[in-house]
Formats: structure tokens, C-alpha cells, sequence
């Protein structure tokens, strides 16, 4: 230490959060040891942002295939709790929410709108958790003596690239329709804003939402589409942003695997970005047949 | 379900796990056989064989000597006018009226049966069952067609019907006993299954559907799962039983069906009177009429045959 | 039934041929554009043969682009000034009525499907003929009730739809495809297996007498290049396919990028579990309607069985015993059971798949049976000591073989169940429902019948989990497939 400077006690020294990011339930950073920098409105660099590689999609695959099970088998009730409280527990934080989305350009009415919508858009969809089967599933009058009946299950393990734009609400609102379905997830958040996403995770591991159900990632879309698409254990997977040729290669990479492929575009802060059909979109529907016996019936002898 | 055969002893199974029955699987299974389609020779040979298989039956308390002579008048001349027609196989009678049919059907390959042991309801004590069989035996029946204890059977007192079919069985020596399991008041075809294995253990030459008495008598269904344990018996114990639907099957065709069934579920083996038989009054004229048509090429009219 | 009677005697079932005397058949079938058979553009024609005989049936036109953009032109044109636009109660009138003449002319179609695919005509008697024409009424009744189905939506019809279809349910595949297509208010481009097209060419005749309006349904016959024709079109809002996953797969990558919307009704390997507590007799009815119905060439063929182990010398026996019962041979004849194998082609798939099972090490039976000198025969076969890692327990044979193998504990059967990239369809049989609700549950297969087996119906959802497909045809549930829901 140079003997001109003179030590001023004016402020704190804050404390920077490292961001990581989220595999199965727990923070590391990439297995790479990759950052990056994405920096602010002014100029500024967000901080060391995960620059995760294949071999963390592949880790969080694994950890969101095994937390699948189990996540699928929760009743629908309790998965509605551990949604609620999810938006509990985000309401609860709201402050820094909002502080973050600032520092990533967001106007102050503009953020608190963004986390109060998300806080909203978690509600809605915990409400949904025990009541879309019921919506969704029929019993088919099969002209036999059989009874027929469809449901949904979940499709199992779901990638998502979510939103470049609306770090949060964006986020929110492709993560809570997945796993109000039973599924799990792997999630690419937004490369430009990645600061809410990584927070959020915080949230997420504060709750009750098992390890593994919800994983996020941080990167750059165009290197992880690829493995994002072609991984032989993913099952479905949303694409969120706007590049159509990015898109139209993970149509090509899944169909390797018969991946559904949804596209998922809207204005995430619309109510109109809600709504059971996307849980819908992420259930397999399947039929089960049982014979009726008849004896005893109306005029059968047996 | 267990058979153990050991040093020729069959161990006898615990009745309570006799095998499952899916009713809907079974109907869709009499479909097929009933889907067969049963032309020229395969026809003519079948209702021959249809004939051959037929305990001609008069069950009433109407019944008087000069009936039962004119019914086996009938059984041992189906049809004059049609050369190389066989005989039925039997009459069916009440014991009162057993040595009646004797006497008529002397020089006769057609056997007597005799319905036995309180028919048809069987509410009786056994002796008095043990008593009305041997009176039916000592008559010069050449088969007894007993009936199960229903009650007994619904209580679950499966030892009950075991040992009282048994103590039939015990007295009857040469003559062959079929037991009728009365399967309209069985009430589901697992029960049937299970009446069919107490019957078989205890030592039934047959198994027959029904009284007559009871609606429904014989289905196709019924006497399919009747079919299965008797093969499965077979299959455990070397051991053939024969198999006898009665009641409700008065025409040509439905008598072709169960036939295909027996050849389809049993095999050839068991196409033969001495293991099927046929309980009914008005098939063997549905069966002439057709014969008839076949040799003739013209439909028939009940006119032209002999009600007896 | 080793013990014989000396009385025994042998009875067999006479020949019962179902008569071909009424049946209408041209020399020569042209392609059914906006409501008239027209001729190929390029003048190819080829031929369809009947496999139970090698006989010629007859000769029908390739399919090219050129075909394809008059078809497309001709439904583009139909959906714009007619069918969009007629009032829906409309719509379902002549959905109707095409059902309703279907089951007029239900004979001759049974019999021309027996004659062009090999499938017994017991089967298109009493299943393929009957289902096609249900799929029609079902459907009509959709026509005019679709905002119904979805609710807070709007549903929408895609416009022009190209549907291509397999060999196996020639008829049903395109009743299938066709009525929901029809009941969303689309207009279809169908194109029928090169190897069974006549019944899709007799619905072309029906169709025209039914006076549906020109151009609704035109069908384009030809093979792979034909469909390929289609899929690539650009004009062409939405594909349906049902076929291989590995066709399936290359028209999933082929509209990537596009607009169009995609249904696939892909392979299987399917699971058919026998537990000790079933109901044996009906259960090992349920195998062989599983794998010797329609000779095995059913996309949900139980054709992997699974067996409890303490029953399964039982249950062998007794498919052995039932395997001797089964009547293969003329399609035609009324007593039939299993008919010809479809093409040579699927012959020699079919016997290269029984000479693998072999030399892997598994143990063949098969029936006794006698096959015809002439045309395209297998016999309904069964592999023992079959494992999971056997090619045959592996890759779907599109025949009549089975592959059995054995289980000891309810985990190890669903996991061995569920280790197939295929989810079609499973099979459960068990007397105690708290099992079945277990298994139906944990098997990934969008169709699973629990004491029963292949059994299909209009109102019944079917399609695929995993490689086996995308999106549901039938039901409720199949009518997203055709509909824009805003």
C-alpha cells in the first residue's frame, strides 16, 4: 500500500454476488470455469456471469430425469402448494427483484409491474395444478363394453429457452406452466439479463420445489440449442425467442427423438400469456380401456 | 390353483383360488366360434355328429310311461325317410320312468340317464339323494345326472359339494355321472369355473350346464369356461371328463358352434358321444330339417317331422 | 390332448370362400382430383397385386408434383369458396352421409380390402369396414359442436391438409385421417400405401356419388416419392402420416422451419404384461388378438410379452395349444384367422427378423399349419428365452412374431416395459384393479388396454409417447390436430 493514500472510512464495501447457476437443487458454477460480462444500459458489467457449456446441460438433464419421478408422483394438490408458496416467497423479495431488473435497464414502474405479474403469474398457475385434468381428461363413450378414459401425464423432462426480453416474467411464465404439469425442467435463461434468473433460483431453492425439478442455466443460446435439442433424454422442449433458423434447427435436431416442439411467443406481461393450454401442451394424453362385465345387465344372461 | 399328481394321487386344490374369469375376453372369444362358417361335407358331418350327441329329454311332471315309449320310439327312429341317419346318443328321463326306457331301447346302443339326487332343486338330505340314485341305478340306468347343492355351493361350503358329489360318485360303479351345476344360478363364470373343478375333483364322468329348469340353461360363454377347466383337468391329470350344455339349444346352427368350440378348445377327441352330449327335446328336428335340405335342396316345413 | 379315444374323429371346417362375383373393379384407376379421375400428368401407371395370389388386381396411376399441385390447387380452391364457408351443420350432413354409404357398400369394401391387402376377410368384415364407416359418423356430429371442445378458444380450420397412410388398415387409415379432417372444416389430399390403394379409389368413387363438393377430398395414389411430393408442398398447411418412426422422422425434419403443422402415428414395440393373478384363458386370448391380428402388421401389436414367471409354463402351453387353432391361409375364406403377409417386400423383412431371433439364441415355435404354394405366407411364430437385449425383443417386425420373456416383480416389469424409444400402446392383465391403476399409470404409452388388447374406437384417443408419434387421432383429443386454436 502506497504511503500517500490515506484510508477513508465513507462507505462500506459492498458485497457482489457471485451469480451461479442451478442443477439439481444446488449452485455451482460451470463446470467450465467459463464467464461472461453482459453489461447494463450505462456501459457497465452486470458481473461474471456462468457461461455454461454442454457438460452442464447434460448434468442438469440428469438431475432434473431423476427429480422427475418423484415431482410427477406428487399429488396435484401439493404441487399447487409448493407453487403458492413459491409466489410467497418471491413476494417476500420483491425488493430486490426489483432492484435487479433495474440494473439491467428497467424503468422503477416497470420492474415492480414485471415482478408483481410474476408473483400473479406463479398464483395462477398454482391454482391450475388440481384443476386441469379435470379440464383436459374425458371418458370416451367407446361403442363396446369397455370403459375408455383419456388423461394427461407429463411428458417428463422439458428444456426451455426462455425469453432473451422480460428476464422475469418471461422466465416465470415458461417455468410455471412446465412444472404446474408435473414435468421438469432444464432452463436456458436470458443471456443479456441473466441477474433475476439466478436469484430467482434462489427462490426457487428456498421453497419447496424439490432439487432437480427446476434447473437453470446461464449462456449463450446459440452454442447450448443444439445439445438442448439433440439430447435423447429431453422430451420436450420451448423455444422462446426469435430467431427462426435457431428454431427451425431444433425442429431438426428433435425430431430425433420425436421431442415435441413448441414455440412459445407473447407479451409476457399480458394476461393473455396465460393459460391452461400451455400445461396442456407439455401432457401426453393416454387412454387407458377396461372391460365391463354385463352380467346382471338389462336383459343379458351370461 | 394346484393339482400335484403324486404316485397317481391328485391332490386335491383349495377351491377358493380356482382360476379367473374376465366375462368381456370370453364372449369375444365365443365370437370367433360363432363366426365360423360351417359348409357342405363339414356341414352334413356335423349335424350327423349333432344327432349322434343328443340326450333326448322329457323332464316333467307330466311325464307318463306311454310318453317316455313314444320319445324313445323317436330316439331310435330320428328319421325313416333318411337313410344312414345314427341315433341319439340317450334318453333323459326322471328314475320312475328309467325302466320304461329300458325296456324300450332293448337291442339299442342308446343309453338310459336318469336326472338323480332330488332334481332339480337338490334340497334334500344326502341319504335321501344317495337313496333316489341307487333306486335310479338299480332301475338299469346306464347314467345318472345329478345335481350340486347351489346353496351349499354359494356359502362357500365347497367341502360340502366336494363330498356329496363324491358320495354320488361312490355308488354309481359302471354308470357314468354327470353333474349339472345349474349354472344359471351360479350367478358369474368364475363360479362356474369353480363348480366345474369341485365337480371334476370329486370325480364327475361329465359336466353338464343345466336343469332345464333355470334361465338362463346353457350359453356358449358358459359352457366355453366349462370347456377350459375340463381341458386344464385333462392337462394336469391324463384324466377326460365329458362336457354337456342342456337347455336352450334348439337349432342347427348354434348346435354347429358348440361343436366348433369342442373341436377348437378339447380337440378331436372329445367330438365324439361318449365324451358330448347334447341336453335337449326340440333340436334333433331343427337338425333333420336341415339334414333334409341338404340332401334335397329344399327348405323344410315342421310338417314333415314326426313331434314325439 | 394326448389321449385318444378310439371313437375319435377328425372334423375339419370346409372351405368357405366369401364370393368376389358382385365385386366392381376397374382394369385402370386414375387419381381422384376436384371430384374427377383424372390421369396422371406424366401417364405412369403401376400395379397392385393381390399377395394371397400374386394376382394382378389392378393398375393404378404414380403420382407426381404435377398430380400433387392440381390436387393442392383443386383443395386449396374447395376450402376457400365451399368448404370454409358452408355452414357447419352443412359440413356434417355430408360427413354423414358418406358413413352412411359406407356401411351401404360395406361388403365390397371387406372384400376388395381382403383381395388387396391379404388381411382375413373376417377382420374387414367385422373391424376395418365397420370402423371406417364409425369414424365418419362420430366425426360428422364435431362439425358444428368444435367450440365446445376447446374451451375460451376459437377454433379454426388449418386449410389444406395432406395425409399419407399406411398399408395395413387401408380403408380405416383413411376414415381415420379423412373424417376429422372434413369434420374441422379442412380439405384433404390423401395418399394411400402404394400396395393397398383400392379402397381408398372405391371411397374416391363413393365420395363423387356421395355429391360432396369438388375438390374437399382428392386422392393421389403412388409411393414414396408421391408422399414426399406432398410433404414438401408448400402450399400445404398440415401433414398428417401414419407409418414408420423412421419416415416420420424425415418429414418431421422435412417441415422444420415451415408453417405446418404435424401429426405422426409412428412404430411400436409394445409390452403385453400377464400377471399370475389374471385371467389366463382370456389373457392368452388377448396375446393373440396382441400379435397374429391383421398378421402382426398392427403399429400397437403386443409383440413384446411379458409373463409372470410362475405362470409361465402355463401360459406357453396354452398359446401353443391356441396357435394350433388359428386357420391361416385364403383371406377370403370366412374361417380364416390370419390372412397373407401384405408384400413380398414385408415377407422377407419378416423372415430376416425370424432368422435373427434364431441365431440370437432364441427358442422358435410355430403353428403346425400348412401354408398356400403361392402368394406371401408367415407362420404365426413365437420366440422363447427371449431377452430385452435381443434385436427381435428390440425392432418392430411389422409380423407375426412374438417375443415372450419373463418377470418376476412388478418394478422390474415396468421398467423393462418402458426400455423402448417407442410409447405406443402396453398391455395389462390383472384380476386386482389397484395393480392395473399402477401400471396404466407408470407405462409410457399413449394407449394401454388392461384386460383387453387392440381394441379401437372413434371416441378413443390413439398416438404415441416418445418415438411412437406426435399428437392424438380420434376423440376429443384428435380434433387439436386439424384445428388453429386462437
Amino acid at each position: 500500500m502506497s504511503k500517500g493514500v490515506k484510508y477513508k472510512n465513507e462507505k462500506r464495501l459492498e458485497i457482489l454476488k457471485t451469480y451461479k447457476i442451478y442443477i439439481g437443487g444446488k449452485f455451482p458454477r460451470t463446470e467450465s470455469g467459463r464467464y461472461y460480462n453482459p453489461l447494463d444500459s450505462k456501459g457497465n458489467i452486470l458481473g461474471n456471469i456462468c457461461l455454461s457449456s454442454r457438460k452442464d446441460f447434460r448434468n442438469a438433464v440428469v438431475a432434473a430425469r431423476s427429480a422427475s419421478v418423484g415431482w410427477s408422483a406428487r399429488t396435484a394438490f401439493n404441487r399447487s402448494q409448493i407453487l403458492y408458496r413459491l409466489g410467497e416467497i418471491l413476494e417476500g423479495r420483491r425488493a430486490q427483484f426489483i432492484e435487479e431488473l433495474k440494473i439491467q435497464g428497467s424503468t422503477s414502474a416497470k420492474a415492480e409491474k414485471e415482478v408483481n405479474n410474476s408473483i400473479d403469474r406463479l398464483i395462477y398457475y398454482a391454482g391450475w395444478c388440481d384443476k386441469y385434468q379435470q379440464i383436459f381428461s374425458s371418458v370416451n363413450p367407446v361403442s363396446s363394453s369397455y370403459y375408455n378414459f383419456s388423461v394427461c401425464e407429463p411428458m417428463g423432462v422439458v428444456a426451455i429457452i426462455a425469453p432473451e426480453e422480460n428476464s422475469l416474467i418471461g422466465l416465470v411464465s415458461v417455468i410455471a406452466p412446465v412444472v404446474a404439469g408435473g414435468n421438469t425442467c432444464v432452463v436456458l435463461a436470458s443471456e443479456s439479463k441473466p441477474l433475476c434468473s439466478v436469484t430467482f433460483a434462489e427462490v426457487i431453492n428456498s421453497s419447496d420445489v424439490p432439487g432437480g425439478v427446476i434447473n437453470i442455466l446461464t449462456g449463450n443460446a446459440k452454442e447450448l440449442a443444439g445439445h438442448f435439442s439433440s439430447h435423447m433424454d429431453v422430451n420436450a422442449i420451448i423455444y422462446s425467442r426469435t430467431d427462426k433458423e435457431e428454431l427451425k434447427n431444433i425442429q431438426i435436431n428433435a425430431s430425433e427423438n420425436m421431442k415435441r416442439v413448441f414455440y412459445w411467443k407473447s407479451d409476457w406481461f399480458s394476461v393473455k400469456a396465460q393459460n391452461p393450454y400451455k400445461i396442456r401442451d407439455l401432457q401426453e394424453i393416454k387412454t387407458t380401456w377396461h372391460p365391463i362385465e354385463q352380467i346382471g345387465g338389462a336383459g343379458s344372461g351370461y | 390353483m394346484t393339482t400335484i399328481i403324486n404316485n397317481n394321487e391328485i391332490i386335491i386344490p383349495d377351491f377358493r383360488n380356482t382360476p379367473l374369469i374376465d366375462q368381456v375376453g370370453t364372449e369375444e372369444r365365443v365370437s370367433r366360434f360363432t363366426k365360423r362358417s360351417i359348409k357342405n361335407e363339414a356341414k352334413e358331418a356335423g349335424l350327423s355328429m349333432v344327432l349322434s350327441m343328443i340326450d333326448l329329454t322329457t323332464l316333467e311332471g307330466a311325464d307318463t310311461q306311454g310318453k317316455v315309449k313314444q320319445m324313445c320310439y323317436k330316439a331310435r327312429h330320428l328319421h325313416d325317410s333318411v337313410p344312414g341317419l345314427p341315433t341319439v346318443a340317450a334318453v333323459c328321463v326322471y328314475p320312475s320312468l328309467v325302466s320304461v326306457a329300458k325296456k324300450e331301447l332293448i337291442g339299442t346302443d342308446i343309453k338310459v340317464a336318469s336326472v338323480a339326487t332330488a332334481f332339480p332343486a337338490g334340497q334334500t338330505p344326502l341319504k335321501v339323494k344317495i337313496a333316489d340314485t341307487q333306486f335310479a341305478i338299480d332301475q338299469g340306468a346306464d347314467e345318472v345326472d345329478m345335481v350340486i347343492s347351489r346353496g351349499r355351493f354359494h356359502s362357500g361350503d365347497y367341502n360340502y359339494v366336494f363330498d356329496e358329489i363324491a358320495s354320488i360318485k361312490n355308488i354309481c360303479n359302471d354308470v357314468r355321472l354327470k353333474v349339472i351345476l345349474e349354472t344359471g344360478e351360479l350367478g358369474a363364470l368364475d363360479k362356474v369355473r369353480r363348480a366345474s373343478d369341485i365337480a371334476m375333483h370329486a370325480g364327475a364322468d361329465f359336466i353338464k350346464t343345466s336343469t332345464g329348469k333355470i334361465k338362463p340353461a346353457a350359453t356358449l360363454p358358459v359352457t366355453l369356461i366349462m370347456l377350459e377347466a375340463i381341458r386344464d383337468y385333462h392337462e394336469k391329470t391324463g384324466i377326460m371328463v365329458g362336457m354337456k350344455p342342456a337347455g336352450g339349444i334348439s337349432n342347427s346352427k348354434l348346435a354347429l358352434h358348440y361343436l366348433i368350440m369342442v373341436k377348437e378348445v378339447l380337440g378331436d377327441a372329445w367330438l365324439t358321444n361318449r365324451w358330448f352330449r347334447f341336453g335337449a327335446s326340440s333340436l334333433a328336428n331343427d337338425v333333420l330339417k336341415q339334414i333334409v335340405k341338404l340332401r334335397t335342396g329344399r327348405y323344410q316345413s315342421n310338417d314333415y317331422f314326426s313331434i314325439d | 390332448m394326448k389321449t385318444k379315444d378310439k371313437s375319435e374323429s377328425s372334423w375339419n371346417l370346409s372351405p368357405a370362400p366369401e364370393s368376389t362375383d358382385h365385386i366392381q373393379l376397374k382394369k385402370r384407376y386414375e387419381h381422384f382430383i376436384n371430384g374427377k379421375f383424372v390421369k396422371p400428368v406424366k401417364g405412369k401407371y403401376f400395379a397392385t397385386i393381390n399377395p394371397a395370389t400374386e394376382v394382378k388386381l389392378a393398375e393404378v396411376a404414380e403420382g407426381t408434383i404435377e398430380d400433387v399441385n392440381k390436387a393442392v390447387n383443386a383443395a386449396r380452391s374447395a376450402y376457400e369458396n365451399v368448404w370454409s364457408v358452408m355452414p357447419a351443420l352443412e359440413r356434417a350432413k355430408y360427413i354423414y352421409r358418406i358413413a352412411r354409404m359406407i356401411q351401404e357398400r360395406a361388403k365390397e369394401f371387406a372384400i376388395i380390402e381382403s383381395l388387396d391387402g391379404g388381411k382375413p376377410i373376417r377382420e374387414s368384415r367385422d373391424i376395418d369396414i365397420p370402423l371406417a364407416a364409425n369414424h365418419f359418423f362420430y366425426h360428422a356430429g364435431w362439425a358444428d359442436k368444435l367450440e365446445y371442445a376447446f374451451p375460451n378458444k376459437n377454433p379454426q380450420p388449418l386449410g389444406v391438409v395432406g395425409q399419407i397412410i399406411p398399408w395395413n388398415f387401408p380403408l380405416l387409415m383413411a376414415s381415420w385421417k379423412i373424417a376429422p379432417a372434413l369434420a374441422t372444416g379442412n380439405t384433404v389430399i390423401l395418399k394411400p400405401a402404394e400396395t393397398t390403394p383400392l379402397t381408398a379409389l372405391k371411397l374416391a368413387e363413393l365420395i363423387q356419388d356421395s355429391g360432396l363438393p369438388d375438390g374437399v377430398v382428392n386422392i393421389i395414389t403412388g409411393a414414396g416419392e408421391t408422399g414426399a411430393a406432398i410433404v414438401n408442398h408448400p402450399e400445404i398447411n398440415k401433414i398428417a402420416f401414419t407409418g414408420s418412426t423412421q419416415v416420420g422422422k424425415i418429414i418431421n425434419k422435412t417441415v422444420a422451419g415451415t408453417q405446418k403443422k404435424v401429426t405422426l402415428e409412428l412404430g411400436g414395440k409394445a409390452a403385453n404384461i400377464i400377471f399370475e393373478d389374471a385371467a389366463i384363458d382370456q389373457a392368452v386370448e388377448g396375446i393373440v388378438n396382441g400379435i397374429y391380428f391383421n398378421q402382426g402388421h398392427v403399429c400397437c401389436a403386443g409383440s413384446r410379452l411379458f409373463v409372470q414367471e410362475s405362470i409361465f409354463e402355463t401360459v406357453v402351453k396354452k398359446l401353443k395349444h391356441r396357435l394350433e387353432s388359428l386357420i391361416v391361409g385364403d383371406p377370403l375364406d370366412k374361417n380364416t384367422d390370419v390372412g397373407a403377409i401384405n408384400s413380398k417386400e414385408q415377407l422377407k423383412t419378416i423372415n430376416d427378423y425370424i432368422e435373427i431371433g434364431k441365431q440370437e439364441g432364441a427358442l422358435m415355435y410355430q403353428s403346425s399349419c400348412t401354408l398356400p404354394s403361392k402368394g406371401n405366407w408367415c407362420k404365426p411364430t413365437l420366440f422363447l428365452n427371449v431377452s430385452q437385449s435381443h434385436t427381435i425383443a428390440q425392432e418392430e417386425i411389422f409380423g407375426p412374431v412374438l417375443a415372450i420373456q419373463t418377470f418376476r416383480t412388478i418394478e422390474e416389469v415396468i421398467s423393462k416395459a418402458n426400455n423402448t424409444p417407442y410409447g405406443l400402446s402396453a398391455g395389462v392383465w390383472t384380476d386386482k384393479g389397484s395393480k392395473i391403476f399402477n401400471l396404466t399409470h407408470q407405462l409410457q404409452a399413449g394407449v394401454i388396454w388392461a384386460n383387453t388388447y387392440n381394441k379401437f374406437d372413434p371416441a378413443s384417443p390413439f398416438g404415441g409417447y416418445k418415438e411412437s408419434g406426435l399428437g392424438r387421432e380420434g376423440g376429443l383429443h384428435g380434433l387439436a390436430a386439424y384445428l388453429n386454436l386462437k
